[in-house]
């Protein structure tokens, strides 16, 4: 009986061939479009983010308007610690992930109790909170003008942070993969298994003796460590955090990416992120001032036409 | 200090005629309408666009733009808010945030981004003036018109059969649809009605508020705070919580400017974390 729970978890768990499809080309993806690089940077900070968010929303069940918070939170923290002269980038990202899962940790128990109504307005406000903050502590964060111009040493001493994102963009993908493989390996093991129980009936979780609220404080805490990671690549690798980091439509903007690939499975942010930004470089080619209507218009026509329906597509393509 | 909490008051109040339909929306059919604000800014548009450029006179223009704004609301859940209910929390979020950008979107569009006023008549431009309170006509007209307008609902939702419909609806809308309820048709007046009210004080806030294509995200977390802290169903509760919400902003932007909205913000983490289900729930 174990040995077959033992084996049904290892083959969900198990490398599929296209996976490892996906990954060489977002390798290739890198080396054959040299003049995209800040494109392709943007793209795997936005999946990193979105795959966050998959973590809370997509297996934790908690629907978050405000994950940005956290986002914005280790975009701001890493500029400060620039500003400060602690330039070196992967100390500055090892602590916005540490400082962050500390906010999230904190913020967890926020969100823990009440509705999907009270959850939303709770992440929300967390997010608000930290946007004025963000806007008031002009001596901290530049206020409305942000933190232009940001300084950072070499990665590991002798690659620099160029303009045409080349070294960001590298950096960006190859944290994405690490942080990648660190949520499968939680999303995979029987803990992973524990916390989709938890959020898909947290009665009967509780019963066969899995403490729910456990499970959902270190998702929440783990994917706030990951935004907060996302956040400070943004800021190191574009030089500049400004209020937007934590804007709303940022929070709406993610979701929207992990609806459109697929929330519940990891390659869903990943996969929406890519299909998102590209849409976005396209359609705010032709009009960029009305980028957001065509935004509108796309998630009206997801729930009216069915999420679950078009978010088995890519997923019926790639498994099969 | 009197005047601030007069001021305060009429913003409360029209907080509460803003977020009401809100009320009503979550606490019928437990959907959560995140594009409530753009109603309110369909009124004040069209507030604008009637007083002046066709010269409607101010207090004319409110019926005409509560009638408009419901036949609006009327028309849009007929035909997409209806399908939407039985939905996710999820979707529903998802998918009234998309509403709410595409209306931003196109009032930014057709009108541009700049803020919009509505030219108020001269007699409503008078101040009171006593030693120890200073009183707008504008905001007396807001009391006033939002106080009786409060007493009006109280009394159709209590009074009325309709009201008892309404409230039968709002308990167990399976039990009322059993009694022979038309509990469909009950929520699409009672939709209009609040998209209407939603008009109304859009076009009255458009003065207080400030009016851009901004206005139904900026004020979405007000009318969300007005209706999860004043809990649920009913007039009472949303009612006291606008008053709350309104008279603490303002008295928060008046004496501690450099706080900002944190404060709000704060507190509602607090009420909500405290007492999930509303300040004033049953």
């Amino acid at each position: 009986m174990i040995d077959r729970a033992h084996a049904a978890l290892a083959k969900a768990t198990r490398w599929h061939p296209w996976e490892f499809v996906f990954w060489a080309a977002v390798a290739a993806g890198w080396f054959l479009l040299p003049e995209r690089r800040l494109l392709v940077n943007e793209i795997a900070i936005a999946g990193l983010f979105a795959m966050s968010l998959d973590l809370v929303l997509g297996y934790g069940g908690i629907v978050s308007l405000g994950h940005a918070a956290f986002f914005g939170f280790g975009a701001y923290l890493t500029g400060v610690l620039a500003k400060y002269g602690f330039t070196n980038p992967i100390l500055d990202l090892i602590s916005a992930a540490i400082a962050s899962a500390a906010l999230g940790w904190l913020s967890s128990f926020l969100v823990l109790r009440g509705s999907d109504l009270s959850r939303i307005m709770v992440t929300l406000s967390v997010s608000l909170v930290l946007f004025e903050i963000a806007n008031r502590a002009t001596w901290l964060t530049g206020g409305a003008d942000g933190m232009q111009g940001l300084m950072f040493d070499p990665l590991f001493g002798s690659y620099e942070f160029d303009l045409f994102g080349s070294v960001g963009s590298a950096y960006s993908i190859i944290v994405l993969f690490l942080l990648f493989l660190a949520a499968r390996r939680y999303i995979g093991s029987p803990f992973g298994w524990s916390v989709r129980a938890a959020a898909a009936n947290p009665l009967r979780t509780a019963a066969i003796g899995i403490p729910v609220n456990a499970r959902l404080i270190a998702t929440y805490s783990f994917a706030a460590s990951i935004a907060g990671v996302a956040g400070s690549l943004l800021a190191e690798t574009t030089q500049f955090v400004s209020l937007d980091v934590l804007a709303f439509h940022r929070s709406a903007d993610v979701m929207l990416m992990l609806v459109v690939g697929g929330a519940g499975w990891l390659y869903g942010g990943l996969i929406g992120a890519l299909g998102f930004k590209l849409l976005q470089d396209w359609l705010s080619g032709i009009t960029p001032q009305y980028w957001q209507f065509w935004v509108g218009a796309f998630l009206v026509g997801l729930v009216l036409v069915g999420r679950e329906r078009i978010a088995s597509w890519p997923r019926r393509l790639l498994r099969r | 200090m009197l005047t601030v909490l007069f001021d305060g008051v009429a913003y409360g109040m029209l907080l509460f005629v803003l977020a009401c339909g809100l009320a009503v929306t979550l606490g019928v059919m437990n959907f959560i309408n995140l594009a409530h604000g753009a109603f309110a800014m369909a009124g004040g548009y069209l507030a604008v666009a009637l007083v002046n450029r066709a010269g409607v006179p101010f207090l004319a223009c409110l019926p005409i733009v509560f009638i408009a704004v419901a036949v609006v609301g009327l028309a849009m859940e007929r035909l997409v808010y209806r399908h939407v209910y039985a939905r996710s929390h999820l979707d529903q979020v998802l998918f009234s945030i998309g509403l709410v950008f595409m209306a931003s979107a196109m009032v930014d569009y057709t009108q541009g981004s700049a803020q919009q006023f509505v030219g108020l008549p001269a007699f409503l431009r008078v101040r009171f003036v006593t030693s120890f309170v200073s009183i707008g006509a504008y905001r007396l007209l807001i009391v006033g018109f939002c106080g009786a307008l409060v007493l009006l609902l109280h009394y159709i939702l209590t009074r009325t059969g309709f009201g008892a419909r309404l409230r039968a609806a709002v308990d167990d809308p399976r039990v009322a649809s059993g009694l022979g309820i038309n509990v469909g048709a009950v929520f699409a007046i009672t939709f209009a009605v609040g998209s209407g009210l939603a008009g109304i004080g859009g076009a009255m806030g458009a003065e207080i508020l400030g009016l851009d294509p901004t206005f139904p995200l900026k004020y979405m977390v007000y009318f969300l705070i007005v209706v999860t802290v004043g809990g649920g169903a009913g007039i009472a509760g949303p009612f006291f919580a606008a008053l709350l919400l309104g008279v603490a902003d303002v008295a928060g932007k008046y004496y501690l400017p450099e706080v900002g909205n944190f404060v709000i913000y704060t507190l509602m983490i607090v009420a909500l974390v405290l007492r999930p289900r509303g300040l004033f729930a049953r």
